[in-house]
C-alpha cells in the first residue's frame, strides 16, 4: 500500500501531478524512478481516479468507474515491476451475447469452439471469423508503432516529426498492399460498414461493432467508428500477451500497485489534495496551489486530469492563447456512458444459457445491430436509451476476493447515458434511479431472477462521473476518442507531445495520445518526453 | 500402460480435453481446459487443485530412522521438530544429485519422503542393520496439492485444523472430508499453498469436500501445464529437466553437485558422515564449476527480431524444457537454459539456466538462442535472482 501524506514533505519538487490517476501515477513512477523529486496531488480520498476500487457495500469491492484492464502496456507492468506490487491480471475468458429469444452467442478463447458457436448462426461467418483475426491482428502491429510513441504530426514542419514519421512510413510500407488500404478505409467507415464486408450474421455483428461506439457519442453505423474498433480490438488480438482483464480486487489494484511503485521511489502522493488552480509567473506554470490556498511550487506542473479541466479550470484564461482556448473548448468530451454496480446474492442466471463457464468473460447486451442504433437514436434527443448497450462483467466468478463466498458483484457499463440530456445535465440526478431501472429492467429480459437477488445498486450518471470523479461531462476517456480527436490531434493539433503553449505545464494523461482506457501510455510516454526534453 | 492415481474417477471425468501425460508411469492431467490459461490464473488468483499423488512417497519409521536419513540425506532431519517439513537433496557417494524432495517429521521416530525418482532401493541399502523400517507408501498415500491465495480460506472450511496457524514448512495432522490426513503448508508453485496427504481408499472424499469448500472461492482442478509454468515463476528446479539424477546420467559431465543446481543452501556438512560428504566437502573447499541461475530475456531484441519478419512476438503459453545453449557476449557457450516460460504474470521471458560460474553473478549479461521464423538467432539475457515471483502471501 502506497504511504499517502497529509502535508507535502517539501514546498518545491521537480514536478507535481495534478489527479492521482493511473495515468498521473504512472508518469509520477517514471519520474520518480529516474530521480526526480514527484509529488502527486489526488482530490479524493483514494488514488486512482476512475480506474478505483471501492467497498461500497461490506464485503463487496466494485470497480467503480474502469471495469476491465484494457491495453494497459505490458512493458510498463515490467519496467515497474507492477507484479512485485501486487498487480495481477487475469484475462478475460470468453464475450457472451445473450438473444431475447433464447439464442445465445459466446466466443471463447479456443478457436475451434467459438467456431462452432458461430455456426449455429453462419457457417460462412465461423469459416471467416478467423481470417478477419488475422488481418486485424496484421494491422494491430502496425497500430502498435502509433501506440508505444508520441503521435507524429504529418503536417508539421518540424525535422523531427519527419523522422518519426519516416518510421511510421516505413512501418506502413512493411504492410502488404492490401492492408495499407484497409487501413485508410478503416479511417472513414463506420463499424458497421467494416463489419458488412466481412459478415452476415447480425448477431455476430452487433457485439463486434459496440468496440467502435465505446466512450464516443456515436453511432455503430456512423463514419470513423471503424478505427475506433480497431483501437480497442488492440488488446484483444496482442496474442499470448492478451491484455484484457480483471485485475484482482478490483481496477483500483492497479492504481494501487502503480502508486506504490511510484513511491517506492520516492515519489510522494497526497489524498484529499484539491488543486485549486496552476500557479503562473513570468508566463510559466510554476507550481500549484490548493484549494485550501497553500501553495506547492515545482519546476513542471503536469496535468492528470482532463483537457477541458486543465486549461479552462485550473488555468486562468489570460495565460493562453484564445486561439488554442478556442480548439480545448471544442475538444469533444460529451460522455454518453453510465455505470450499474450491483451486488448480488447469487449469481444472475441467463435464461438462454444456464452454468456460469460463459459469464467469466463479458456480456454484451448488444442483440442486434438496429438495437443498437436505436439506443443511438434516443440519446441523440437528449434521453438515455431506454434498451441499452450494456457491458456486463462478473468479477467476482474469477476473483473471490471481490465478494463474500457465493456472493458476485456484477458491473455494468451502460451506453447511451448523454451527459446533455434534454433537461439539462444538472437534472440527471431526479433521472437517475428511472435510468438505473431501465439497465436492471433491460438484464432482466434475460435474467427474469436478476431484481430479487440485488443487495445493493449504484447508478453512476454521466453528471456523476464529473461531479465525483472530475470527468468532463462524465467522458470516460477524458475526451472521445473519435479520429478527430486521436493521435496527432489529441487535445489539439501542435500540441500532441505532452508539452503545453503553458511553459511548465504537461499534460500525462487519456486526454493525451495514445488516448483512453487503463492503458498507462500516455503517463509513460508524458514522462519519456518530461525526461528527453530535459524539462524536469 | 500408465497407472490410474486414486483421483482418477474424478480428473478423468473432468479432463474433458483428454490431454494428458506420464508422470511417474501415471496417468497425469496437463490440462483439463484445451489452454491451461484458465487454471494458471486460478492458482495465481483463487486457488488450484492439483492431484500430485505420482510422486513417491516412503515413510521411515524406527529409534533410528532419523539417523538412517541423516546418512542418506545432505540435511540431518532430526534437528526438525515434530511437524516440521524440510527441502533438500541427496546425493550419491561422489556428491552428485540423485533426487531432491521434501522430508517430513510425523513423530518423533517417524518421518515421510517424498521424491520425483524412486528411492526405496537406496534408502534400504543404507537401513542395513538400522532399528528403522522403510516403507514406499506411493501406491497407499495420495495427495493433492491445494495452491493459491484463497487455499488458506477453502481449508478453514474443509477442515479442522488450525489452518491459521499452520506456517510454511509446516505439517500436521487433521481431518477432512471424514478422513484422517496430513496437512503441508508446502507446494510447488512459489505461493500461498499447501498439500492434503490422505490414504488413497479417502482419496475420493476429500477430492470432493475439498472441491465443495472450494466452489465459492472458484478453486479450480489444475493440470501439470499449469503448474509448471507457476514453478518457472518460483524459480524451483525439476528432477529430469534442470538436471539430471546422477543414477540415470551416462556421462560424468551430466551429473550435478547440489551447489551446482542452486541446492547448496541444503547441504549439512559439518556433522556425522553423509553419503557424498568427503565430496561434497572437497567441491565446497574449491568451488563449483556451474551453478543454475534464473535468467530474464529480454523482451525488445526478441520483439525486434520478429518485427524484421512482419510478425508480432509470439512466445508459446506453456512452459519449455528442451535445453538452449547460452553464449557469452564473445560468442563462447557457457552454459544452457534448462527450462522456461512466459510468465503471464510478470510479463517477462523467464529461464532457468546452467552456467559457468564465472557468468553466475546476478547482473552478467548472456546470449541465448532463439529460433524466429526458422532462424536461429541469439537474444540478450540478463542473470537475475530468483524466486522471480515472491509474494509475501507465500511465507505470510
Amino acid at each position: 500500500m502506497a504511504s499517502e501524506r497529509i502535508r507535502p514533505a517539501r514546498s518545491r519538487y521537480d514536478a507535481v501531478i495534478v489527479g492521482g490517476g493511473h495515468n498521473g501515477l504512472v508518469c509520477a513512477a517514471y519520474l520518480a524512478r529516474a530521480g526526480r523529486r514527484v509529488l502527486v496531488l489526488e482530490r479524493r480520498h483514494v488514488v486512482g481516479g476512475a480506474a478505483v476500487s471501492e467497498q461500497l457495500h461490506p464485503g463487496f469491492t466494485f470497480s467503480v468507474c474502469s471495469y476491465v484492464v484494457s491495453l494497459f502496456r505490458p512493458h510498463i507492468i515490467r519496467e515497474l515491476e507492477l507484479a512485485r506490487h501486487g498487480l495481477a491480471i487475469v484475462p478475460l475468458d470468453c464475450s457472451f451475447t445473450p438473444l431475447p429469444d433464447g439464442r445465445s452467442l459466446t466466443r471463447w478463447g479456443d478457436p475451434h469452439r467459438t467456431r462452432d458457436e458461430i455456426a449455429r448462426f453462419s457457417r460462412r461467418d465461423a469459416d471467416v471469423y478467423p481470417e478477419f483475426g488475422l488481418t486485424l491482428g496484421r494491422l494491430a502491429r502496425f497500430a502498435k508503432n502509433l501506440i508505444d510513441a508520441p503521435a507524429p504530426d504529418p503536417l508539421s514542419l518540424d525535422p523531427r516529426e519527419w523522422l518519426a514519421l519516416l518510421r511510421l512510413g516505413r512501418a506502413a510500407r512493411a504492410l502488404e498492399p492490401d492492408l495499407r488500404y484497409l487501413n485508410l478505409k478503416l479511417l472513414t467507415m463506420s463499424a458497421v460498414d467494416f463489419l458488412d464486408a466481412w459478415f452476415e450474421s447480425d448477431v455476430l455483428k452487433a457485439p463486434m461493432s459496440v468496440s467502435g461506439i465505446i466512450g464516443t457519442f456515436l453511432g455503430v453505423r456512423s463514419p470513423g467508428t471503424a478505427y475506433v474498433l480497431l483501437h480497442h480490438y488492440m488488446g484483444e488480438i496482442d496474442g499470448a500477451f492478451r491484455a484484457w482483464g480483471f485485475a484482482q480486487g478490483g481496477t483500483g489494484s492497479v492504481s494501487r500497485a502503480i502508486a506504490a511503485a511510484a513511491t517506492a521511489h520516492g515519489a510522494e502522493i497526497m489524498t484529499g489534495a484539491e488543486v485549486g488552480r496552476v500557479r503562473v509567473q513570468r508566463g510559466r506554470a510554476t507550481g500549484v496551489v490548493l484549494a485550501g490556498g497553500d501553495e506547492i511550487g515545482a519546476r513542471v506542473v503536469i496535468s492528470a486530469v482532463d483537457p477541458h479541466r486543465t486549461f479552462l479550470r485550473l488555468v486562468e484564461p489570460q495565460h493562453l492563447d484564445p486561439d488554442f482556448l478556442r480548439r480545448i473548448r471544442r475538444f469533444k468530451m460529451r460522455g454518453s456512458s453510465g455505470k450499474v454496480n450491483l451486488a448480488l446474492d447469487r449469481l444472475p442466471e441467463f435464461r438462454c444459457r444456464p452454468g456460469d463457464e460463459h459469464l467469466r468473460g463479458d456480456v454484451a447486451i448488444a442483440p442486434g445491430i438496429d438495437y443498437l442504433e436505436r439506443a443511438y437514436d434516443q440519446a441523440k434527443y437528449g434521453d438515455f436509451s431506454e434498451r441499452p448497450y450494456i457491458n456486463v462483467v462478473i468479477p467476482s466468478l474469477v476473483d473471490p476476493t471481490v465478494a463474500p463466498p457465493g456472493k458476485h458483484v456484477l458491473s455494468a457499463f451502460v451506453q447511451y447515458a448523454p451527459y446533455a440530456i434534454k433537461e439539462g445535465p444538472e437534472h440527471w440526478p431526479e433521472r437517475r434511479e428511472a435510468f438505473g431501472d431501465a439497465v436492471v429492467d433491460t438484464l432482466a429480459e434475460y435474467c427474469p431472477t436478476l431484481a430479487s437477488s440485488i443487495l445493493f445498486r449504484q447508478v453512476l450518471t454521466p453528471w456523476d462521473l464529473e461531479q465525483e470523479f472530475g470527468l468532463t461531462e462524465g467522458n470516460i476517456f477524458h475526451g472521445e476518442l473519435g479520429l478527430d480527436q486521436l493521435l496527432f490531434l489529441r487535445p489539439a493539433a501542435g500540441w500532441a507531445r505532452y508539452r503545453t503553449p503553458l511553459r511548465g505545464l504537461w499534460l500525462c494523461a487519456s486526454g493525451a495520445h495514445p488516448g483512453g482506457g487503463v492503458m498507462g501510455g500516455p503517463g509513460e510516454l508524458a514522462a519519456r518526453a518530461l525526461l528527453a526534453t530535459r524539462a524536469v | 500402460m500408465p497407472l490410474e492415481t486414486p483421483f482418477h474417477p474424478r480428473t478423468s471425468r473432468l479432463c474433458t480435453s483428454l490431454l494428458w501425460k506420464d508422470w511417474a508411469g501415471h496417468h497425469a492431467v496437463r490440462s483439463y481446459d484445451t489452454s491451461h490459461e484458465r487454471e494458471y490464473f486460478a492458482i495465481r488468483h483463487a486457488a488450484g487443485l492439483i492431484d500430485v499423488s505420482p510422486l513417491h512417497k516412503y515413510e521411515i519409521r524406527g529409534p533410528e530412522a532419523g539417523a538412517l536419513l541423516a546418512a542418506v540425506l545432505v540435511k540431518d532431519p532430526r534437528r526438525l521438530a515434530v511437524g516440521r517439513v524440510s527441502y533438500l537433496c541427496w546425493c550419491d557417494d561422489d556428491g552428485k544429485v540423485l533426487d531432491d524432495g521434501t522430508v517430513s517429521r510425523l513423530g518423533p521416530e517417524h518421518y515421510r519422503l517424498t521424491s520425483a525418482e524412486p528411492a526405496g532401493a537406496w534408502l534400504e541399502r543404507h537401513a542395513h542393520g538400522r532399528r528403522a523400517t522403510v516403507e514406499d507408501v506411493s501406491a497407499s498415500l495420495a495427495a493433492l496439492a491445494l495452491q493459491g491465495p484463497a487455499s488458506r480460506e477453502i481449508l478453514r472450511r474443509a477442515c479442522d485444523a488450525d489452518v491459521d496457524a499452520l506456517r510454511f514448512f509446516r505439517v500436521v495432522p487433521a481431518r477432512l472430508g471424514g478422513a484422517a490426513i496430513h496437512l503441508s503448508r508446502t507446494g510447488y508453485t512459489g505461493d500461498l499453498g499447501y498439500e492434503v496427504w490422505c490414504a488413497s481408499d479417502d482419496a475420493l472424499a476429500v477430492w470432493d469436500a475439498i472441491v465443495a469448500a472450494g466452489a465459492p472461492f472458484r478453486l479450480e482442478p489444475a493440470g501439470l501445464d499449469a503448474l509448471d509454468v507457476t514453478r518457472v515463476e518460483a524459480g524451483f528446479i525439476l528432477n529430469g529437466v534442470d538436471y539430471f539424477p546422477a543414477q540415470r546420467c551416462p556421462i560424468a559431465s551430466r551429473k550435478s553437485s547440489p551447489f551446482e543446481i542452486g541446492l547448496g543452501w541444503t547441504v549439512q556438512l559439518e556433522r556425522e558422515p553423509f553419503v557424498g560428504q568427503a565430496a561434497l566437502r572437497r567441491e565446497r573447499a574449491t568451488g563449483s564449476a556451474r551453478a543454475l541461475v534464473g535468467l530474464d530475456v529480454e523482451w525488445d531484441t526478441l520483439e525486434r527480431l520478429f518485427d524484421r519478419v512482419g510478425l508480432p512476438l509470439h512466445l508459446p503459453t506453456t512452459a519449455w524444457r528442451g535445453a538452449v545453449p547460452l553464449y557469452s557476449d564473445r560468442g563462447r557457450q557457457v552454459g544452457r537454459a534448462t527450462s522456461g516460460a512466459w510468465s503471464p504474470l510478470l510479463k517477462r521471458n523467464l529461464a532457468l539456466a546452467s552456467v559457468e560460474a564465472a557468468h553466475a553473478a546476478p547482473g552478467s549479461r548472456l546470449l541465448i538462442e532463439a529460433t524466429v521464423e526458422f532462424r536461429r538467432e541469439r537474444v540478450p539475457a540478463t542473470v537475475v535472482p530468483t524466486p522471480f515471483f515472491d509474494p509475501p502471501r507465500k511465507k505470510g
